[in-house]
């Protein structure tokens, strides 16, 4: 039986600076807290500053820099603040998009951390009115050495498709790679992007008081407790002992919350709304009250904790009000309709309880058997959290590769397999067969065909949304401006070549401890990197997540800032994939004949260097990046090309590859000699050809397309007149045909071959690393 | 031209098979939730759509086959009307006993999503009709219990009645002589576990589902 007196006792009994120390809460934070408060906290509320003030929910550390982001452009209907970022797509008709890691909690328990991953992701999008239509997620993993990245592998491709398979919004995009440097911190990040209608939006902000404060969907229990504060601190071996902190999933009442929220909001029933995410009841019921009010002055909330549906007994309102429990909403009702919304809530057979009122005390009230047991103003859980300025050092900038120092690769085609089977390359087949891609019905263009960025139709019209998640946190190493340049433009690239006029992104920022200047530097330097693309190529942020203190025994994971790109497509039958290229179609290059291995996959895959040696990323250009983007989207537009491919990862050489194996059509090329860039390389750059810097060498700003011969003249005089760069077959560029079922590369000067094989032996190059990493047996 | 879906809490393809019946016959299909019990007098078709009807909780198919509404789909399968049942349709029709046979998890143990080629086995039904003169179609699969069993003496008896509507050409479930998809006695009932409701254009899935729908408004 409860013993509600020993509950109260604990619950009101005040706390010193030392059981703050243990909820994470330093000195100065406490100084603060205490003097605020003008006495000591209760346990409860000393529980809810630590979690409000945690860096998940206070982005203490970031907040400032944040701020850098331009968030808004002519379609931005919402920017960073509410639970999701949201764009005008025409026809009265809404994108609402967000993306958001799990990392701590995938890695200690991959199955559920993935899984409640996905449906937090989903629950950020539905609150706000809009129906989930796709699912994206950007992974990494450890070395695929590591004992434990094969399970970590396994763990999380099931959680995120147990969930999404379930809750039926199709999986259509996303990244995976592989580095020792997430051996013990993996990154599992989810996007997830719904569609509204315009006048149906639902917002945290506006409730008012005196209307009633209504709980739904699953049961309160003790998991998940101080999962806020888990995800803001670094991780130190025997953690899996936390994973108790890790909560449990259940997509079938996501399911049910999902239909019976919409079905609520096609009424005018709900004021504001929050899902219970992060710091669960706590951080839901703060945010509306302090975003409430008619001019967004705040509000009070009261809440009887005894009327929580929950799932144990003799729960505290500790436990109570930190659990994270997952499938749960938090609504403020306007007062007459209640009886409308229990009533849809009863059709879905689930939870729904009125447990509250909103007042305009401007405090947080909480009474659990009678008592109270928590009374606290709002404003300083929210406005007055830490907001620090960190100390940062500027990254020190590599030294230039000089690729003159190694031999040319005796075998290219040899050097293209091996690229082209690495664990960063090779086909995720094994993972994306795992989710429902075609759910709904829209999905015309998914991992599938190996797109630069996945198509899905908005129901019942003839436009799409274009969506992608990029980053190559090798480049962000590297050099975190550049590389964070190179994240956003890489997504505006990748909507670009499907034929999607780029919106807006959403991000993803992975770092390690900011409290360490060097990672501090790092955070600084690419979210300013992030922020000049975005300026640049009018595609602001408009919402995003921050996870720090991704780091194990002190060493931090590889800089991962993370940007999930939507783009608009307004005519369905323009737009552009890998798979499309015809027989006879010549294979040209847009954007710059020259490439760079500093930082490539060539000079860590071929070379092996790491580190340092690997040198820095290739520029990115952004008005240059710009005008190919609409260079190539007007090519698409007009019908020139036949198919379209980004060149990032392995070079023209890989992304012709990849065409290839779309379009089941063997390539041939010739392939510059690059000796003529001496003026670029410091010493010995004459003695030999350099071939590997054409075929492998990465580069911003360019696509390879496949035309007919007719349409290739059109493009190479637009080209000129546009002054675009476009090469035609003759240098690096080439044909594709059905007559030969092979990579055919040959040097343009003296026309020697420098690789041929079949596509079977690329395919099985391709296709066969994952599976068989998957089924070998430790 | 009258059609259903049935959808039940975790239906997640009712939608789907929505947008394909109307494409099909011109009206909107009836859509009714389990709870509210009536599927409307006159219904020639009823579709019971994909999805994990209670979250396949217990068993897929289970719960949601001796659910309420059951009644009335049997009443509607014993008056002779025309019943297709889609991945978690065709589990639940197993569960009902209206088709023979059970599936269970893939032989891979994975869920699976891809094109999958399959054998028109026969072309002379109430579903497959369209199909004459084609061997072989593509139409996309996404489940994770695809795998069709049931005793020799029932798989032959299917077999040697040429219920066996479609059969896999590579099998990717470990579906007991590559069935994807069964038909009752009175060939009126169709349990398949591809889904021809993402195969009617404009989409990854093909076309190849349309087939499957004008033969059974030109049947029903």
């Amino acid at each position: 039986m409860t013993d509600a007196s020993a509950i109260i006792t604990a619950m009101q009994a005040d706390q010193t600076e030392a059981n703050a120390a243990e909820h994470g809460i330093n000195a100065e934070e406490w100084q603060r807290l205490v003097t605020r408060l003008n006495r000591q906290p209760n346990l409860v509320e000393l529980g809810i500053y630590s979690v409000m003030w945690s860096e998940h929910c206070s982005y203490k550390s970031s907040r400032r820099h944040l701020s850098k982001f331009p968030t808004k452009n002519d379609r931005v209907i919402q920017g960073p603040g509410e639970n999701a970022g949201v764009i005008d797509i025409g026809d009265g008709q809404a994108a609402i998009f967000k993306m958001e890691s799990h990392n701590h909690p995938s890695y200690i328990e991959p199955y559920q951390g993935a899984a409640t991953g996905v449906g937090g992701i989903l629950r950020d999008v539905f609150t706000m009115g809009a129906r989930p239509i796709a699912l994206v997620n950007a992974l990494r993993f450890g070395s695929p050495d590591h004992p434990k990245t094969r399970s970590l592998v396994a763990g999380v491709v099931a959680g995120i498709g147990g969930y999404g398979n379930c809750v039926g919004v199709p999986t259509v995009a996303g990244e995976t790679q592989f580095h020792e440097g997430y051996n013990g911190n993996i990154l599992v990040n989810a996007m997830a992007v719904g569609l509204a209608d315009q006048d149906k939006i639902f917002y945290a902000r506006g409730a008012t008081p005196g209307n009633p404060i209504f709980y739904v969907g699953s049961k309160t229990g003790r998991d998940g407790i101080h999962g806020a504060t888990m995800a803001s601190a670094e991780f130190s071996e025997g953690d899996e002992e936390k994973r108790p902190t890790v909560q449990v999933g259940d997509p079938f009442t996501e399911k049910l919350l999902i239909e019976a929220c919409l079905e609520l909001m096609a009424t005018d029933a709900i004021q504001a709304i929050q899902d219970m995410g992060a710091a669960g009841l706590t951080s839901s019921s703060v945010e509306m009250a302090d975003s409430g009010g008619e001019n967004g002055e705040g509000i009070g909330v009261e809440m009887d904790l005894d009327k929580v549906p929950q799932r144990e007994d003799g729960m505290s309102a500790y436990e109570i009000m930190l659990s994270e429990s997952q499938e749960r909403m938090l609504m403020v009702l306007y007062p007459d309709k209640i009886d409308v919304a229990k009533a849809v809530f009863d059709k879905y057979d689930l939870d729904a309880e009125v447990i509250g009122q909103t007042t305009d005390t401007g405090h947080l009230v909480l009474k659990q058997f009678g008592e109270v047991v928590c009374d606290i103003p709002v404003a300083p859980l929210a406005e007055d959290a830490p907001n620090y300025d960190r100390p940062w050092v500027e990254p020190t900038p590599r030294k230039p590769l000089d690729i003159s120092s190694f031999p040319e690769p005796e075998d290219y085609g040899e050097v293209l397999l091996k690229l082209m089977s690495c664990p960063d390359m090779a086909s995720k087949r094994w993972i994306w067969e795992q989710y429902d891609r075609h759910v709904m019905g829209d999905t015309v263009d998914s991992s599938q065909s190996m797109g630069d960025a996945a198509i899905v139709r908005i129901h019942g019209t003839n436009k799409a949304l274009a969506i992608t998640s990029d980053c190559n946190p090798r480049y962000v190493a590297a050099d975190p401006f550049e590389g964070g340049k190179q994240a956003v433009a890489e997504a505006y690239r990748n909507l670009s070549a499907v034929g999607a006029k780029p919106i807006a992104i959403t991000d993803n920022l992975n770092f390690g401890n900011p409290e360490k200047p060097d990672t501090m530097g790092y955070i600084v330097k690419a979210i300013e990197g992030m922020a000049e693309a975005c300026r640049v190529l009018d595609f602001p942020v408009v919402s995003g997540n921050v996870s720090l203190y991704n780091e194990t025994d002190g060493i931090a994971i590889p800089p991962t800032p993370v940007c999930g790109g939507v783009g608009l497509i307004e005519d369905i039958s323009k737009i552009a994939t890998l798979k499309g290229a015809q027989p006879g179609d010549a294979l040209i290059l847009i954007g710059e004949t020259k490439g760079h291995l500093g930082a490539s996959l060539y000079a860590r895959e071929w070379l092996g260097l790491k580190g340092a040696d690997l040198g820095p990323p290739p520029p990115v250009d952004l008005e240059k990046e710009k005008r190919n983007a609409n260079f190539v989207r007007a090519l698409i537009e007009q019908g020139l090309v036949n198919a379209v491919h980004d060149v990032s990862d392995g070079g023209i050489a890989c992304a012709a590859a990849e065409m290839a194996l779309a379009s089941r059509l063997g390539i041939g090329m010739d392939i510059e000699n690059t000796s003529n860039y001496d003026q670029l390389y410091p010493h010995g750059w004459k003695k030999r050809a350099f071939y590997e810097l054409a075929l492998f060498g990465e580069k911003a700003g360019a696509y390879l397309a496949a035309t007919s011969e007719e349409n290739h003249r059109i493009i190479m005089n637009l080209g000129r007149t546009a002054g675009i760069e476009v090469t035609g077959p003759g240098t690096n560029s080439g044909w594709f045909s059905d007559r030969s079922d092979s990579i055919d590369i040959f040097a343009d000067t003296t026309g020697n071959s420098l690789l041929k094989f079949p596509l079977s032996t690329l395919r099985e190059a391709h296709e066969s690393w994952l599976p068989r990493y998957m089924s070998a047996v430790e | 031209m009258k059609t259903a879906v049935i959808v039940f809490p975790g239906s997640n393809c009712d939608r789907d098979a929505q947008v394909a019946l109307k494409q099909a016959t011109g009206s909107e299909p009836a859509m009714v939730w389990h709870k509210d019990g009536t599927i409307p007098d006159g219904t020639d078709i009823i579709m019971v759509p994909g999805g994990f009807s209670y979250g396949d909780y217990l068993r897929c198919g289970a719960i949601a086959g001796n659910s309420p509404i059951i009644s009335q789909l049997l009443s509607h399968a014993d008056r002779g009307g025309y019943v297709l049942g889609v991945c978690n349709g065709f589990q639940i029709l197993c569960e009902t006993g209206l088709l023979p046979g059970a599936l269970i998890r893939n032989a891979s143990l994975h869920f699976v999503c891809k094109p999958q080629a399959l054998k028109v086995e026969n072309a002379n039904t109430a579903f497959t009709s369209a199909y004459a003169g084609r061997d072989e179609i593509s139409i996309p699969i996404a489940h994770h219990d695809g795998n069709y069993v049931a005793d020799e003496e029932t798989l032959s008896a299917v077999e040697n009645e040429g219920r066996v509507a479609f059969r896999y050409a590579g099998n990717p479930n470990g579906s007991a002589r590559d069935i994807a998809g069964v038909l009752s006695e009175n060939g009126r009932i169709l349990g398949m576990m591809p889904h021809p409701e993402r195969a009617i254009g404009d989409h990854e899935g093909g076309t190849d589902g349309v087939a499957l729908f004008e033969s059974l408004v030109g049947a029903a």
